[in-house]
C-alpha cells in the first residue's frame, strides 16, 4: 500500500445505493466529457443514418426522415467505464426498435460506427426490448456535438463507452466485431452491474 | 467546451509511458502513415476517452491506445515508431 | 491498418520503481492561490528545466489521485520545487496549497518531458510565453539561464489577469536586470495605478514588438491554459515561426 497522504481526502464521496448505482462507481452531478478523438460538428444537412450488414435490404433516414419516426422521451442512470455514474438523465430519441422494424437478419452482432474514427461492438439482443435509442435531444435540448450531437446512440443498461457518440451506421454482423476500444482492452459486451470493464472480466 | 480543451500535448503522457517503456518517449518521432508528417510524441495530441489515445498533431491519425486494467496496460501503435533506449 | 500490441511492460533488465517519496521540506506563499513546495526527494536523479514531475496522493481508504505539476527550480538547485496554484473547486490544488505543510510526504512520478525542455547548451534566442501559471516551466528555463550565466537572447511575456497573480515578480524584475534577458507583462483583467505595460489579450502585434522575429529563428516555448496556448501558438505561426520551433505545454481542466 501507498503511503498515505496526511489530511488528503480527495473528492467528498457519497454513499451510493447499490440498488441504483453499479459497483465500483461513484456519483457525479456534472456531465463529464471523455472523447477519443476531436469533436465532429455534422450539419443536419448532411447526417444521415444507416442500417446495413447482415440484413436483406440496407435501410436509411435522412435528418427529417429521422426526427418524423415515432420517438420516446425517457429518463435513465448512466454508468461511464471510468467509474462515474449519472442518475435521472433525460432524452428524447428514437427506440431502436423502431429502426429494426422491418429488419430482417441473421446477425447477432452489431457494430456502430460513427463520424471521427469511433467504433463499438455489442450483442443485436442489447439493442431490442426496449433497451435502446438513437438519441437527439438531452435534457430538453438538442444534443450538443461535443455530447454525441446531432445524435448519439444510448444503451443505458451498458457501460456509456457502448453509446457511440456521432452515431451514423449500425452494421450487422454474424461475429462479434471489436470495436476502437474492444480492441484495445475494453469488453466486448460491457454490462456494469457484473462489471464486465476488461478482456476477460 | 471549445475543441482546444478536449486535448492536452502528449507531453502530459510523459510519466506513464516512462512507467511502461523504461525511458521518456516525449521526444520520440514518430512516422505518420497517414499524412507522412514525423512528430515527437510529446507534440501529439493527447485525448482522454474510456482510455488514452495520442494522434498525429497534423492529420489526427490514431498513434496510440492506451488501456489500463487491474495490475496490467495494454499499448496499442501504429505508424513508425523509432525508440532508442539507452542502457540502464 | 498496421496493429503492434505490448503487453505488459518493456524491460531491459531489473524492474523500474516508477514512483518516488518526497518530503516536503518548506512552502512558501507566491501569491494569495499559489504556493511553492520545496521538496526533498533522495536519489533524485536531476532534470532538464521544462520537465514536470506527477503527483500522486493517498487517502486514507486507498483513494487516489494523480496530477502533473511542472518543476520551477533549475536543475542548479538542490530542492525540487514545484508551484502549484490552486484551482476552484479542484480535488488536489487545494490540498497541496492549503493543508501541506513542511514533514509531509508526496509520491512523485518523473521527471519527465523531453519535448518542452531547454538547456543552456543549446543556446538561444529564446521566445517564452506564459500564460498565468504556465510560467513555472518557463521559470525554470531562465533560473537556469541565469546559474549557467547563459549569454542566450531570451525573451519572457507573461499574462495574467492582474498584477497580484503574477507569480515571481521581484525575480523577474531581478532576472531581467541581466543584459540578454526581457521580461514584459499584459494584464488582461485589471492594472496597477500608473501601469505602463500592455493591457490586452496576447496578439500578433504583441509578439512581434516583443520579438525575436522569425529570420531569427528563436526556440518558443508557450506555456499556460489550452486556449492560451493555442492561440499564442496559433500567433507564432502566422508570424512565420516554424512549427517544429514552437512547444506547447497545454494545462488542461484537471491538469493531467
Amino acid at each position: 500500500m501507498p503511503p498515505v497522504s496526511r489530511g488528503f481526502r480527495g473528492r467528498p464521496r457519497r454513499d451510493v445505493d447499490p440498488a441504483r448505482v453499479p459497483p465500483g462507481q461513484y456519483l457525479v452531478d456534472d456531465f463529464p466529457v471523455l472523447s477519443a478523438g476531436p469533436t465532429p460538428r455534422t450539419p443536419r444537412e448532411e447526417w444521415s443514418l444507416t442500417i446495413d450488414g447482415e440484413v436483406e435490404r440496407p435501410a436509411s433516414w435522412s435528418w427529417e426522415a429521422f426526427v418524423a419516426l415515432p420517438t420516446e422521451t425517457f429518463t435513465v442512470d448512466i454508468h461511464c467505464v471510468t467509474k462515474w455514474s449519472k442518475l435521472g438523465t433525460t432524452w428524447t430519441g428514437v427506440s431502436v426498435d423502431t429502426l429494426l422494424e422491418g429488419v430482417e437478419t441473421a446477425a447477432g452482432f452489431v457494430v456502430a460506427s460513427c463520424d471521427g474514427d469511433y467504433t463499438t461492438n455489442l450483442p443485436l439482443e442489447d439493442l431490442t426490448g426496449g433497451r435502446a435509442w438513437i438519441a437527439h435531444t438531452h435534457e430538453g435540448e438538442p444534443l450538443d456535438p461535443e455530447h454525441g450531437g446531432p445524435a448519439r446512440l444510448l444503451v443505458p443498461h451498458l457501460y456509456l463507452w457502448k453509446s457511440a457518440k456521432w452515431v451514423r451506421r449500425l452494421t450487422l454482423t454474424a461475429e462479434d466485431e471489436p470495436g476502437f476500444w474492444e480492441a484495445a482492452g475494453y469488453h466486448d459486451r460491457g454490462d456494469p452491474w457484473t462489471e464486465q470493464r476488461y478482456w476477460g472480466d | 467546451m471549445t475543441d482546444a480543451a478536449l486535448w492536452l500535448d502528449g507531453n502530459a503522457l510523459a510519466g506513464l509511458l516512462v512507467e511502461l517503456f523504461g525511458s521518456d518517449l516525449t521526444a520520440v518521432e514518430r512516422g505518420c502513415p497517414s499524412c507522412g508528417a514525423s512528430r515527437a510524441v510529446g507534440a501529439h495530441r493527447l485525448y482522454r476517452g474510456a482510455g488514452a489515445v495520442l494522434r498525429c498533431p497534423a492529420c489526427g491519425d490514431l498513434a496510440l491506445r492506451v488501456v489500463a486494467l487491474p495490475g496490467r496496460h495494454i499499448v496499442h501503435l501504429t505508424g513508425t515508431w523509432r525508440l532508442d533506449i539507452p542502457a540502464p | 491498418m498496421d496493429r503492434a500490441a505490448l503487453l505488459g511492460r518493456l524491460s531491459r533488465g531489473a524492474t523500474r520503481i516508477a514512483w518516488r517519496a518526497a518530503t516536503v521540506v518548506e512552502v512558501v506563499q507566491e501569491t494569495a492561490r499559489a504556493r511553492t513546495l520545496l521538496l526533498d526527494v533522495p536519489d533524485w536523479p536531476g532534470h532538464v528545466a521544462g520537465q514536470h514531475v506527477d503527483l500522486r496522493l493517498t487517502a486514507e481508504d486507498g483513494y487516489q489521485a494523480q496530477r502533473s505539476y511542472s518543476i520551477a527550480s533549475p536543475p542548479e538547485d538542490p530542492r525540487l520545487a514545484l508551484t502549484v496554484e490552486r484551482i476552484e473547486d479542484g480535488e488536489v490544488s487545494p490540498y497541496l496549497t492549503e493543508e501541506l505543510r513542511a514533514g509531509d510526504a508526496l509520491e512523485l512520478r518523473g521527471p519527465v518531458g523531453g519535448h518542452f525542455t531547454w538547456s543552456a547548451a543549446q543556446g538561444g534566442p529564446l521566445l517564452l510565453v506564459a500564460g498565468g501559471s504556465g510560467l513555472v516551466p518557463l521559470m525554470a528555463m531562465l533560473r537556469h539561464h541565469a546559474a549557467q550565466g547563459s549569454a542566450a537572447d531570451a525573451r519572457l511575456l507573461v499574462s495574467a489577469g492582474n498584477w497580484d497573480d503574477v507569480l515571481y515578480r521581484e525575480e523577474l524584475a531581478a532576472l531581467a536586470e541581466r543584459d540578454p534577458v526581457e521580461v514584459r507583462f499584459t494584464l488582461t483583467r485589471s492594472r496597477p495605478p500608473g501601469w505602463s505595460g500592455w493591457d490586452r489579450r496576447v496578439d500578433a502585434a504583441m509578439l512581434s514588438e516583443l520579438g525575436p522575429g522569425a529570420a531569427e529563428e528563436p526556440r518558443a516555448f508557450v506555456c499556460g491554459p489550452t486556449a492560451f496556448v493555442e492561440h499564442v501558438a496559433d500567433r507564432l505561426l502566422e508570424l512565420g515561426h516554424r512549427p517544429a520551433a514552437i512547444h506547447t505545454e497545454r494545462f488542461g481542466p484537471t491538469g493531467r
